[in-house]
């Protein structure tokens, strides 16, 4: 990537700012911010602002991204108090006062400045069921699954998420209880709930319902307003709490 | 932390506080049914005590607090047992009309005391 630097221009019909004042976490769970001041640009996003920290201030700076385009969901991190892919937001969206506030995801362990742990939130995916157990072997013909059926429908409003943990980070209930496996993992172990392929069925539905799992959650509704794909996983959650009722009423569908 | 800053975080803090108010409240409730089984003396004291200016205030705001927390109750039910119209649909509609109710409540309320 080349290093050119854009002469600062106000965003067209925006407020005219040409400086911004950046905050960026540095250190790691006791850490603190930093201020900078970083030159204002057209189609600025906030990872655009946390690479030109790091390259023209801070070269040591810690953050993680990849694609820059949001598919990889690896640059989240808390903006102005909001967790974000950062690739994705423009700074205009975000700074019209000219101020932004840059933190690593919160509820995970902070490693370095702005890159965090995510062990126990894919610990907690896997926890909650999330792994896909098939019925058939490649030899045998492809499982036919109807795109229009209920379950299917369910599966596919929340198959898109890529595991950004900005859901993760938004939900209170996380903070909380460290126990909770989190949106995230439990909108995960629903698209299994409805996968017809999926032969593990009772044992998905077994540690979706388990403590820490559906019951935990608030119903704060935190985590289908920050995801960047619009997943509901409260949705979800509230999907798998039926489906554990009809259960135990003996009426779940198969 | 910004992400709070929506309708259904609210109904969701006015649902556990208001729980938390009720649930401090029984008990002093069945004092009140206690004491009415002690005798007819003690009992009038405590409904010459509940009559004060401060105690009906209060009074008014648990009776806010009951229909807030019947009201998000019943839109936590709507939202985990009925089946939702979009990805969308968590009925934060819902939250307005609850407010409204237990606001509704209240007045009826006062207009037994005034």
């Amino acid at each position: 990537m080349s290093d050119t630097v854009q002469t600062p221009t106000a965003e067209p019909g925006g407020s005219g700012i040409k400086t911004l004042e950046v905050q960026i976490w540095r250190g790691g769970a006791e850490g603190a911010f930093e201020t900078f001041s970083v030159p204002r640009r057209d189609n600025q996003t906030v990872l655009d602002v946390v690479t030109e920290v790091q390259r023209h201030h801070v070269p040591d700076l810690a953050y993680r991204f990849a694609c820059r385009v949001g598919v990889c969901g690896s640059c989240a991190m808390t903006v102005n108090g909001t967790p974000r892919w950062t690739c994705r937001t423009h700074v205009g969206k975000v700074a019209g006062d000219g101020k932004l506030s840059i933190a690593p995801l919160r509820n995970l362990p902070v490693i370095r400045d702005l890159v965090t742990d995510m062990g126990e939130f894919f610990d907690k995916w896997t926890k909650a069921g999330g792994k896909f157990t098939g019925t058939r072997s490649r030899a045998e013909p492809m499982a036919e699954v109807d795109p229009t059926s209920r379950a299917r429908r369910n599966a596919d409003a929340g198959i898109e998420c890529i595991n950004c943990a900005v859901c993760y980070s938004a939900c209170d209930v996380v903070s909380w209880d460290k126990d909770y496996l989190g949106p995230a993992a439990l909108n995960r172990a629903w698209t299994l709930l409805n996968d017809s392929r999926h032969a593990a069925q009772n044992e998905t539905l077994a540690a979706a319902t388990a403590h820490g799992g559906c019951g935990s959650c608030h119903t704060q509704g935190s985590c289908m307003r920050a995801c960047p794909v619009g997943i509901s996983p409260t949705r979800s959650i509230a999907g798998i709490k039926r489906m554990s009722l009809l259960d135990f009423l003996g009426m779940r569908r198969s | 932390m910004s992400a709070r800053r929506h309708r259904s975080y609210a109904a969701h803090l006015g649902h556990r506080l208001s729980g938390l108010a009720l649930a401090v409240f029984l008990p002093l409730h069945f004092l009140a049914l206690g004491l009415a089984l002690e005798g007819a003396d003690t009992f009038d004291r405590f409904l010459s005590f509940a009559e004060l200016p401060l105690v009906k205030a209060a009074e008014w705001g648990l009776v806010v607090f009951l229909g807030l927390h019947l009201f998000f109750g019943l839109r936590l039910l709507v939202v985990e047992f009925l089946p939702w119209s979009s990805d969308a649909d968590d009925r934060a509609g819902l939250i307005g009309w609850g407010t409204a109710g237990a606001l509704v409540l209240g007045g009826i309320f006062l207009w037994g005391v005034i």
